[in-house]
């Protein structure tokens, strides 16, 4: 094709205002665009992380015991989780102080000497016993499980030092570069804990940023948390999860009424509970793709206007052109050409702006730094955006008849 | 002559129907989107105590330091036991109150109704003056009661809703986890958002109202848990005694301070304490303390979710770019109509007459892109629900003022928009315009 550039430039040069508005306009575009499709991937990326455990065969259970004092909860607790485990329907039970995404939890230093020192890693605990691998169904990759005579209860208050351990395979490689973390001692305080497996993964409770360098740093504990408040973590059968969630509940108040189970998230699957803690990172990634699609359709619709003006200003020139000789061709290439043009300008400012944008909320929102495919992505998405916008009224001008140049109005 | 422009402005409009619909919604659009996160960010940001936010601060003291590989300079946000009793005892404020949120079982009298777990707060009773919690019935429990460590409670009007009907429960008792405690007060609703004086353990937005207040000497005494966090940088001694005394911080600390003397005196008093800490020997570090009040804490806290604050921008943004659209948009229009504007000034009207008739024209755009952004500000704060926490989502709601919001930023941001291109439109050469035809 011939690029008629030097002409569009002198046609430009008349329409200075236009130009500048399709080029500002497709720059603040693309800068929006690029920032907000970056925000919608970190948000996917944060809510596609595997929490480890066999989520569709999962329902948790809140339960607080009425009036029993801690010495009380032990046997309580025990008497429940054969109730649950009996149920028809029910693999396994355990009972425990937190679950991944639950959101709520206890987190602590773990080091590799006594007292907190030498080298230090953030981790997650969780309350367990020899049912909890096989109720969350996780894969043990060296080790072993806890044996039932290791388990033990935990008053609140007591200091948490249990000699044997279960870590995931994230803490150990992030404590023992060499891979074999099994038999090696690390601390929780004074006393050594040996960790005695490793499970390929587990995630923290938290889904949050302020957990995310560590998310993947989970410890199981032997002991069972002798509060009057408890989390029963229930693993079903398939198809069996709409049965159980009436027949758990239902169970434990048939065994002690005694007790509160709230009505409100007191017993969710691990689907709701993964809805849940997501929420905010889907509903920010839908609401930026609901403002980038809209977006762009109005900057498109912004271009057919503007050029639809256009053309119908310079009818009478399309028509001279035509009468000298002009093919369809050249006229449609000429406007395709021209709103090129427009939107090289155009990205080369947004890109900028782009990254001044991301710059910036880099440093107000701890965003993290836009990668240059993002944006050559932007760039290549407005300048078809672009092309495609004008290829309606560029069409339209393509057929413009070349009498149009002798009529007068 | 404005009702004439209107005429003139109408009968324009519906010359290009796609090019006005097309212009009516840039402008509904950008205006709902502004106006939906602007929802949100006005119900996060705003002061949950306006008269008094500069009068209750929040003391902070460094316990920690920079042991166990602690790295930051801050003092911890919550307090231990130790150092909120000493501040208490000190009774350097004018008011001052300890907390923290418990989660305790309510007993209903009727044997048939099921026990059932409600959230509330051990303090001092003056959270409720310093707070301004208002009251249904009774009042807070005197301050003897705290001292006696009295089984006294204040309630909720939605817990008194539900144990006794809604009727005056002054005087009469209720069990809460096997003890009987006495109502001194019922509250009249009352949440206000972001939770200040708790952010510790709720992030700022909660949108289940407290239930019931008990004395903190009394939940200390029942060795009461904390529903909240509890931070410790090392391990504490075995035992509820053991814990109480612990570097463990737990708990918020309140003090009223009215004049700008009385916070400079607190300062002074809270260095002077960190700094007999340190020659006691129990803080090997200098004296590093923090007195914020409410709108500062919220500040520092960053209780304005991340969420609220990018939507806004992006959609601020978004209106931009919809304003460039319709400059654009109504140049295009405005200069299709050179030849009309020609022969009006040729037959005597001024410039000024031709502004007037186009930024009448634009506002009328303005108003129908208002009515159109309206309508989706309304269906985009029922869909908040969707990308924000319910406990946030619940607080944005549509009312008089953002509706009137809504117009008038349509209304400003089209006029606004017109200016340049009603410019060109009145410097059209008559002449010119005549002469080409």
């Amino acid at each position: 094709m011939n690029l008629q550039v030097k002409p569009i430039f002198s046609a430009l040069r008349h329409h200075k205002a236009g130009t500048l508005l399709i080029a500002l306009q497709i720059a603040l575009t693309l800068a929006i665009v690029c920032n907000a499709l970056f925000i919608i991937q970190q948000r996917i990326s944060l809510l596609t992380r595997p929490s480890g455990v066999d989520e569709a065969h999962l329902i948790r259970v809140m339960n607080g015991w009425v009036g029993a004092s801690d010495k009380d909860v032990g046997p309580l607790m025990q008497s429940d989780l054969d109730t649950l485990r009996r149920l028809p329907g029910v693999v396994d039970a355990y009972a425990t102080n937190a679950t991944p995404l639950s959101g709520g939890g206890w987190a602590t230093g773990m080091h590799s000497k006594p007292d907190g020192k030498g080298k230090r890693v953030q981790t997650a605990i969780y309350f367990s016993d020899a049912h909890t691998l096989d109720t969350l169904g996780l894969k043990l990759v060296a080790g072993r499980n806890f044996h039932a005579s290791e388990v033990q209860g935990f008053l609140p208050n007591d200091t948490l030092q249990p000699p044997q351990i279960i870590v995931t395979r994230a803490l150990a490689d992030n404590l023992f570069s060499d891979g074999h973390a099994v038999g090696k001692v690390v601390y929780l305080g004074k006393k050594p804990s040996t960790i005695i497996g490793v499970v390929a993964r587990l995630q923290v409770p938290w889904v949050a940023s302020w957990a995310s360098n560590w998310e993947g740093n989970s410890t199981l504990v032997p002991r069972q948390m002798l509060t009057n408040g408890t989390n029963y973590v229930i693993r079903v059968r398939d198809g069996q999860l709409q049965k159980v969630l009436h027949s758990a509940p239902a169970a434990l108040l048939a065994a002690d009424r005694m007790r509160v189970i709230p009505d409100d998230q007191g017993v969710v699957t691990f689907e709701q509970m993964r809805a849940k803690a997501y929420k905010s990172d889907r509903g920010m990634a839908i609401l930026m793709g609901v403002i980038c699609t809209v977006l762009l359709a109005i900057t498109a619709a912004g271009i057919v206007g503007l050029t639809s003006f256009w053309v119908g200003q310079r009818r009478k020139q399309i028509g001279v052109r035509r009468a000298l000789g002009a093919t369809r061709h050249d006229i449609l290439g000429y406007f395709l050409t021209e709103n090129l043009l427009i939107g090289i300008a155009g990205v080369a400012i947004g890109g900028a702006l782009a990254v001044g944008m991301n710059q910036w909320l880099m440093h107000a929102f701890e965003m993290q730094r836009l990668s240059w495919p993002w944006i050559a992505g932007g760039v290549v998405v407005l300048l078809l955006l672009g092309q495609a916008a004008v290829l309606a009224p560029a069409l339209r001008a393509s057929n413009v008849p070349p009498v149009v140049a002798t009529r007068s109005v | 002559m404005l009702a004439y422009y209107s005429r003139l402005a109408l009968r324009s409009l519906r010359r290009n129907p796609m090019l006005t619909a097309l212009m009516v919604l840039t402008i509904g659009f950008g205006v709902a989107a502004s106006m939906t996160t602007y929802a949100v960010f006005r119900a996060v940001s705003g002061n949950p105590i306006p008269d008094k936010s500069a009068q209750l601060f929040k003391p902070q003291i460094d316990n920690w330091g920079h042991d166990n590989g602690r790295s930051s300079d801050e003092p911890p946000d919550a307090m231990d036991y130790t150092d909120a009793m000493a501040l208490m005892r000190a009774h350097k404020a004018e008011k001052q109150t300890v907390l923290y949120p418990v989660g305790l079982s309510v007993i209903p009298a009727n044997p048939q109704s099921r026990p059932f777990l409600a959230n509330g707060y051990a303090t001092y009773t003056s959270f409720f003056p310093m707070f301004e919690v208002p009251f249904k019935y009774g009042g807070a429990w005197p301050a003897s009661d705290d001292t006696q460590h009295a089984p006294v409670v204040v309630i909720s009007a939605k817990l008194n809703q539900r144990l006794f009907g809604g009727a005056n429960s002054v005087g009469r008792s209720m069990n809460i986890e096997g003890n009987s405690y006495r109502i001194a007060g019922v509250v009249r609703s009352w949440n206000p958002q972001p939770r200040f004086f708790d952010v510790n353990n709720t992030q700022g937005f909660k949108s289940e109202s407290p239930e019931f207040w008990i004395p903190f000497t009394r939940a200390v005494d029942l060795k009461i848990q904390t529903w909240g966090n509890n931070n410790c940088n090392a391990g504490s001694p075995p035992g509820w005694v053991g814990w109480l005394h612990s570097e463990c911080v737990w708990l918020s600390t309140w003090v009223e301070l009215p004049t700008a003397k009385a916070v400079a005196r607190y300062r002074q008093y809270l260095e002077a304490y960190a700094a007999q800490q340190q020659q006691a020997g129990r803080f090997h570090w200098a004296p590093n303390v923090r007195l914020r009040n409410v709108t500062q804490w919220l500040d520092y806290k960053h209780v304005v979710p991340q969420e609220s604050q990018v939507s806004l921008l992006v959609a601020l943004g978004f209106l931009v770019v919809c304003l460039v659209n319709t400059v654009g948009l109504l140049l295009a229009k405005f200069m299709r109509r050179a030849p009309e504007i020609g022969v009006r000034r040729a037959l005597g009207a001024s410039r000024y007459e031709v502004y007037r008739q186009f930024l009448a024209e634009a506002a009328m755009v303005g108003v129908a892109g208002g009515v159109v952004g309206l309508g989706l500000t309304a269906l985009g704060v029922l869909g908040i629900g969707m990308v924000f926490d319910p406990d946030i989502a619940r607080l944005a709601h549509v009312d008089v003022s953002l509706m009137l919001l809504t117009v008038l930023v349509a209304v400003l941001s089209t006029v606004i928009a017109a200016f340049y291109p009603t410019w060109r439109a009145a410097h059209v050469q008559p002449a010119w315009q005549l002469k080409s035809n």
